[in-house]
């Protein structure tokens, strides 16, 4: 990498301020493509067609980039291939490949730029080409931000379209033929005499060909696969218990550890005694690390037991101790020197609320850990010839970083294989847990190690979604609202995680405020504004990040405001939307509930609306009176992703983010004392359970232009459509959440 | 210490109070049986013993008095329990780690209540977590299942 390169490694620009330095910075090398990472390390009887394309006498294997968590990502990424690439859905293999700054997500920047996914104009055209120059300049390999449908969808059917004409062009050659006169499938050229050619033949003569650049594209009505419903590849595998995540990673002569740190995080180690655990069975070694131990055994369970038994000593967290204290960090924000970022001021709010406000609300949501079901878990084994590193990571080339620098070793030698992730949600986004296995596999060189963290461990170890806290006041005339002001208070994820990636953010961090700010109303004034709480627990992205908890905010104070207003939620919405793709999710969500219909005695419907990620979703939630308490009966959901590609994998990321929503909101908070989590299992940090699940209507609509990804969008608008439902259902108004501090449920 | 697992005997040399969950895992290599979080409240870790779905992740292995089958002998890829079969028709895996328990705590409802209602099946599946939320699929497959294996 050049010059540029460097620089930009170590300052990543973000603000409104810093788009026109973009240009000098990058735009000079974004035309370059990076060499295949694979291209000079394959036996010779593995061709590379282009950088994701591998063909040998088995087949095609695609390379897929981006990590595997749950949400589809292998199977899309596959499907976008074989599309243009022609080959039989159930034949293509797949393999995560080396990490390598050919695979940067170009897509995953955009979240953080400080212009809504609905703005167009040119300003907001040119911060995205930037976003995209940065993430190329820095090989930005990150799965999440519900990006990877956006970065892949031209990417990976241009790579396959690309292999594609190589081979024809292979085959013409061969056979003397123009090319116009072959067609491909199922993994065969095939002539007009209906001679079949294999791809796994062609391969070796296809390497030669030049490869082409900017091939056609299928026209999407010729598609024979995408949109339309195709099995996953890995649903067998994960239906029968042979699927294979980073906890099951295995080698001969493999030893099994699991770590304790300190529960209060950027507390002190003063010491520990290991004396009983050293002792104990199996135990072979006890490993000093930072803010704890390891304990390095046969087999996990010795190891846990054995970690139990040392006795530490640590000192208190780097934080404030309580949860109160935390929020009251949060609170001392709002103060014009913390103001962060101003980014929606339409009309002039101040003037519209001299005349005294109708709603002056504060809403508070709390601390979440992400706790996939999955713990943290890796695989590190160090012998003469260098590292190798397997476990699930949605950052692969930053955990090569790390064991480079904890290791000393040039980063050739370290190889990482990604592994499937039992569950994420934006945890993997951090490689703590991989920085501690590396050194566990230093002290026995030669020896593979698999780390396995309790679930207490991960529960207390998490970079939890911050707590935050909104003040909203609103002023309503003729029936409508006609002023919101919205200000939220909330430490920056945004700087807490890159600043652990060795990343320096500048400019306003639209974390604090996304889902809030980029909502397209046309309320007559209208202000969002964040403010930058002090970081103290260290924070993270969280499925949806900032608007998991700003819809809240946002949703029920509009909804508190349309009642005022003695509006219908569903109607004044309609009325104040100004983008057309978010009519059609709140007219489709409309119709699927039959909102405005009557209900049975006690029970309610509540409306939510939030547009993340490029995605509007509207949400209604039904709930209904019982006498065990409140139960959630049903809820519909409407998004528009712009082009749907996998219907079943759709509606089951519509599905998951709806109980992902309402889950968290009824009852999940991580709250502090003594400087650390008061929750360390499902039993104190309850999610939703099948006994809870309401039935869930789900649409995907096509109306946007640009195909977007569902894994996020569907989570914000659910905790506020509930508790507006509440509201609609009892005349009770919560302001914060978990909602099972204030109401019973069923 | 002998042990039937999956239809074989094993003999091994392990502590008694060492839970079911890290011998079939650890020490037999049977790792289609998930740790979630070693309190039985997640239910990653089910398995049958003698047929009842326990949660291997709090069964000390010196207390298992019968035969053991996990995900791995419930069936296979190529001859998947009726079961698992519901699960691949239905796509009910997101991550896929809960499934290997959803599996076998569905698979012991229906043996023992071959057509559940639906609150049957809720009731029966409260201690499996799911936290990506296939629970509509879930609950879909199950009656899937139930209705083929009475067709037989």
């Amino acid at each position: 990498m050049g010059k540029g390169a460097k620089i930009a490694r170590r300052t990543f620009l973000l603000g409104t301020a810093t788009v026109a330095g973009g240009f000098a910075v990058g735009w000079y090398s974004l035309e370059q493509p990076y060499a295949f990472p694979l291209a000079d390390e394959l036996p010779r009887a593995i061709t590379p067609l282009t950088a994701y394309v591998l063909v040998d006498a088995r087949g095609v294997t695609l390379i897929t980039p981006r990590a595997e968590m749950g949400q589809g990502a292998t199977s899309v990424q596959a499907a976008l291939l074989a599309e243009e690439l022609d080959v039989a859905w159930d034949e293509i293999r797949t393999d995560p490949g080396p990490p390598a700054p050919a695979y940067y997500n170009a897509a995953i920047v955009a979240e953080g730029m400080p212009f809504a996914a609905t703005d167009d104009g040119w300003q907001a055209g040119v911060a995205r080409g930037f976003g995209k120059t940065v993430s190329k300049l820095m090989g930005l390999q990150i799965t999440g931000g519900s990006s990877t449908v956006p970065d892949a969808y031209d990417r990976l059917r241009q790579a396959g379209a690309t292999a594609r004409a190589m081979l024809v062009a292979a085959a013409a050659n061969r056979l003397g033929v123009a090319e116009d006169q072959l067609t491909t499938r199922a993994g065969a050229v095939v002539a007009p005499d209906g001679t079949a050619l294999p791809y796994t033949e062609l391969a070796p003569y296809a390497r030669r060909v030049p490869r082409p650049r900017n091939v056609a594209l299928k026209d999407p009505a010729d598609w024979r696969l995408l949109g339309k419903p195709m099995q996953r590849l890995d649903i067998v595998a994960k239906s029968t218990g042979t699927a294979r995540y980073g906890i099951d990673e295995w080698a001969k002569g493999m030893l099994h550890a699991t770590v304790r740190t300190n529960p209060r995080r950027g507390g002190e180690l003063n010491g520990f005694d290991a004396s009983t655990a050293e002792a104990m069975r199996g135990v072979v070694k006890v490993v000093p690390l930072p803010g704890g131990a390891g304990v390095i055994a046969d087999n996990t369970w010795r190891a846990m037991q054995a970690a139990q038994a040392i006795e530490f000593d640590w000192g208190p967290a780097a934080h404030p101790a309580t949860t109160q204290a935390l929020f009251d960090s949060i609170a001392g924000a709002f103060t014009d020197d913390a103001q962060d970022s101003r980014l929606k001021d339409d009309g002039d709010v101040e003037q519209a609320l001299a005349q005294g406000a109708d709603i002056t609300a504060e809403y508070r949501v709390p601390f979440l850990a992400h706790a996939p079901l999955e713990p943290m878990t890796a695989f590190a084994w160090l012998t003469d010839r260098g590292l190798e590193i397997r476990a699930g990571t949605q950052i692969p080339r930053f955990a090569i970083d790390t064991a480079a620098e904890l290791t000393g070793l040039p980063k050739d030698r370290i190889v990482l294989s990604a592994l499937p992730m039992g569950g994420s949600f934006g945890r993997r986004l951090e490689d703590d847990f991989i920085a501690q296995a590396v050194l566990l596999a230093r002290v026995v060189p030669g020896r593979p190690v698999k780390m396995t963290w309790t679930r207490e461990e991960d529960m207390t170890h998490d970079f939890p979604r911050p707590a935050a806290i909104a003040r909203g006041q609103g002023r309503v005339e003729g029936g409508r609202v006609a002023a919101l002001d919205l200000s939220i208070a909330a430490p920056s994820v945004s700087a807490s995680q890159m600043g652990r990636l060795g990343l320096n953010p500048l400019g306003a961090d639209t974390a604090i405020v996304n889902g809030a700010w980029d909502q397209p109303l046309a309320i007559p004034h209208y202000r969002v504004t964040g403010y930058r709480a002090p970081e103290t627990v260290p924070v993270s992205s969280w499925r949806s990040v900032g608007a998991s908890g700003n819809a809240f905010f946002h949703e029920c104070l509009l909804d508190e405001l349309i009642h005022a207003a003695g509006a219908d939620p569903l109607e004044e919405r309609l009325r104040q939307c100004t983008h057309a793709p978010s009519r059609a999710v709140l007219e489709a969500v409309g119709e699927m509930s039959n909102w405005g219909s009557p209900l049975p005695e006690g029970a309610a419907r509540g409306l939510a609306f939030c547009l993340s990620f490029g995605v509007p979703c509207a949400e209604v939630v039904e709930v209904r009176q019982t006498p065990r308490g409140l139960r959630i009966a049903r809820a519909f959901a409407a998004a528009d992703v712009g082009r749907v590609l996998d219907p079943v994998n759709i509606e089951n990321q519509m599905h998951g983010g709806v109980i992902w929503g309402l889950g968290h909101a009824i009852g999940a908070a991580l709250t502090y004392a003594d400087g650390r989590p008061e929750q360390e299992n499902f039993d104190t940090y309850p999610a939703m359970r099948i006994t809870e699940c309401p039935e869930i209507m789900v649409r995907a609509l096509e109306t946007g232009d640009t195909v977007r990804g569902i894994g996020e969008p569907t989570v914000p608008p659910a905790a506020p459509a509930l508790a507006n439902a509440i509201f609609a259902a009892t005349g009770q108004r919560i302001r914060q959440m978990p909602l099972d501090r204030e109401v019973r449920f069923a | 210490m002998k042990l039937t697992v999956n239809g074989t005997e094993i003999d091994i040399d392990v502590e008694p109070d060492m839970p079911l969950l890290w011998v079939l895992r650890d020490m037999l290599g049977l790792t289609g049986t998930k740790y979630g979080c070693g309190a039985a409240q997640c239910g990653a870790c089910t398995v049958h013993v003698d047929g009842v779905a326990m949660q291997s992740c709090q069964l000390p292995v010196g207390d298992v008095a019968g035969p053991i089958t996990t995900i791995e002998g419930l069936g296979t890829p190529d001859a998947p329990h009726p079961v698992q079969a519901a699960w691949i028709e239905h796509q009910v895996a997101q991550c896929g780690y809960c499934q290997s328990g959803q599996i076998m705590t569905a698979a012991a409802l229906l043996a023992e209540t071959p057509a559940p209602t639906d609150d049957q099946i809720k009731d029966a599946l409260w201690g499996n977590l799911c936290r990506c939320g296939t629970y509509p699929r879930i609950q879909a497959a199950v009656k899937t299942a139930a209705q083929k294996m009475q067709e037989g």
